[in-house]
């Protein structure tokens, strides 16, 4: 299959707030139905960069090109064919979700007909056709996501940036989204999305950028970088023993975590730590593949960092 | 590569939509907004009006309810204006996020300062009208010259809210534009010849008042709104633009500075 168009580029992105360096010469680049994922723990710069994406704040240095033309000379024509899910919803109260989308279309500068005409379909595509006079007060958290998702597909975009599309829903909203998202890849749009779950990178995205303080640390699809970066397995350790297992038996894994009461062992051949764990009493383990989120430990540590 | 700070104001067709936006909502509140807009001067008029005129006879050479309403009209405009755009844009910029959700459209911010100066401008427009249809009913007047009042009027909604955003742009909350009411707002109107005349008031504070936009206003709409021509309209409409253009641009910088740092 040749490779789709590369509709977006940023390179060598830095910005600065103040003294603080919040985003540190990151390139990437973006081509049609392709699904970029960043992750990086809180005030890593994920926020900076869509807005850097969208025009909304300057990079110290760095260009940024979008739809092959750079993006700040043909600003309003990139966001004419950009769609954007923000990390709250900042839906209009006062309208019905009709009334959202079609007062949204208007700022597109869209002829009303076309708008009209889209309106069903953007309904039907979030699940809100019942809901069409309903006001964002009346949904739920699920169905406001939608409606926000839905109003960023008005001008029928070519890119779509998502910022943590999926924080704050139940597991049957963040599936049906889930869907949703897949169902634009597959009809050829580009995303661009920040999430905190390592699940949804895993399941939608094709490639991740991990960013840490700014820097990009890592960049690859999810399978590659688990194979690059970690042990093929892991054996999580609980209970009254697991410290005392960990400093036994530490020389059975290729490495050994520990976070409060649990015993992390990365490995390769699980076989000889499970037959150490399996006669004891005063232990409960859990062998499983590594996964994305090992690798999110592992890359940024795992301490906590604050909301910036 | 952005807009520099300082730049020029440059609002473009994609300003109209945002007025729409709040058009639709005022539109679904208007019935009371509307009553509430006429039933606030019929009040005011007949208890200030009949009451304290009856005990004054004529102020300044007409009877006192024609020089209340004709004065406190144009308070009307410039309270009007300055509320949308302390309040209502505040909430719409700050707590309701509309602005942030507009900006990732391809509408500029430029075009959303623009838009809403225009919408409060158009608030004063909707103030305005009501209480011409209440001086008219009442027979305060029934000047044809109330007519040419109104676009003076809607220009004084115009520089209000132009003054107003520069202290959008710089709220932290609700609270702050409390202090712009009862320390400008209410100040001006005892200031502009809209209660009482100038006249009666120590020179030095009349110098204060001749540089108010709110004096300015008055001396203009006073006599057009009970059929006489104003004495002159060069210099208080240079003064209503001077605050306008000012406040506006100052608003502008201010607005993108909040926006993009």
């Amino acid at each position: 299959m040749p490779e789709a168009a590369e509709l977006f580029r940023a390179e060598h992105l830095t910005k600065h707030y103040g003294a603080s360096r919040v985003v540190d010469d990151l390139t990437f680049a973006l081509r049609a139905g392709e699904c970029l994922g960043v992750i990086g723990p809180n005030g890593a710069g994920k926020t900076t960069t869509l807005r850097m994406c969208l025009g909304l704040a300057a990079p110290d240095s760095g260009t940024i090109d979008a739809f092959g033309r750079p993006l700040m000379a043909h600003l309003r024509e990139a966001k004419q064919r950009i769609g954007v899910v923000a990390q709250f919803d900042s839906l209009d109260p006062d309208f019905t979700c009709r009334e959202n989308l079609r007062v949204y279309g208007r700022y597109f500068g869209l002829p009303a007909q076309t708008i009209e005409a889209r309106i069903p379909g953007l309904l039907d595509f979030a699940s809100l056709q019942s809901k069409a006079e309903a006001r964002p007060g009346e949904l739920s958290g699920g169905m406001k996501r939608r409606l926000s998702l839905a109003r960023a597909l008005v001008n029928d975009p070519d890119l779509l940036l998502l910022d943590e599309p999926t924080t704050g829903l139940d597991p049957q909203a963040r599936h049906l989204m889930w869907e949703r998202l897949q169902a634009l890849l597959q009809q050829g749009k580009a995303i661009l999305l920040t999430t905190h779950f390592m699940d949804e990178a895993e399941r939608l995205c094709d490639r991740l950028l991990v960013i840490d303080r700014g820097r990009k640390i890592a960049e690859g699809t999810p399978r590659g970088l688990i194979a690059e970066h970690l042990e093929s397995d892991v054996v999580e350790v609980y209970g009254d023993g697991a410290i005392d297992v960990s400093e036994r038996h530490a020389a059975l894994a290729d490495r050994v975590e520990r976070s409060g009461e649990t015993a992390f062992f990365y490995l390769r051949s699980p076989r000889a730590l499970l037959e150490a764990l399996a006669p004891r009493h005063d232990v409960r383990y859990l062998h499983r593949p590594a996964n994305l989120e090992d690798l999110f430990l592992k890359l940024t540590g795992r301490q906590i960092r604050d909301e910036s | 590569m952005h807009i520099p700070l300082y730049a020029l104001p440059r609002p473009s067709r994609r300003s109209w939509p945002v007025v729409r936006r709040n058009l639709l909502v005022w539109r679904k509140l208007a019935v009371p907004s509307v009553l509430g807009n006429i039933a606030e001067p019929l009040i005011t008029l007949v208890a200030f009006g009949y009451g304290l005129g009856s005990l004054l006879g004529t102020v300044a050479g007409m009877p006192y309810i024609q020089f209340l309403a004709s004065g406190s009209i144009a308070v009307s405009a410039a309270m009007a204006a300055t509320f949308e755009a302390l309040y209502s844009a505040f909430s719409r910029m700050h707590v309701q996020k509309t602005w942030d959700s507009i900006l990732n459209a391809p509408v500029a911010l430029d075009d959303i300062v623009f838009a809403e100066m225009l919408w409060a401008a158009m608030k004063s427009m909707f103030s305005v009208l009501a209480i011409m249809v209440v001086i008219a009913a009442l027979g305060i007047s029934r000047a044809p010259t109330m007519l040419l009042a109104l676009p003076v009027l809607v220009f004084v909604g115009v520089t209000f809210a132009s003054v107003a955003l520069v202290f959008n742009a710089l709220a932290k909350g609700y609270d702050f534009f409390t202090y712009y009411f009862t320390l400008v707002m209410t100040p001006m109107t005892f200031l502009s010849g809209v209660y009482f005349p100038l006249d009666q008031m120590p020179s030095w504070l009349r110098a204060v008042a001749h540089g108010l936009p709110l004096t300015a206003a008055v001396e203009v709409v006073r006599p057009l709104i009970i059929g006489q021509w104003p004495p002159r309209w060069g210099m208080p409409l240079a003064l209503l633009a001077a605050y306008a253009v000012g406040g506006y641009y100052v608003a502008l910088v201010l607005t993108r500075r909040r926006f993009f740092r």
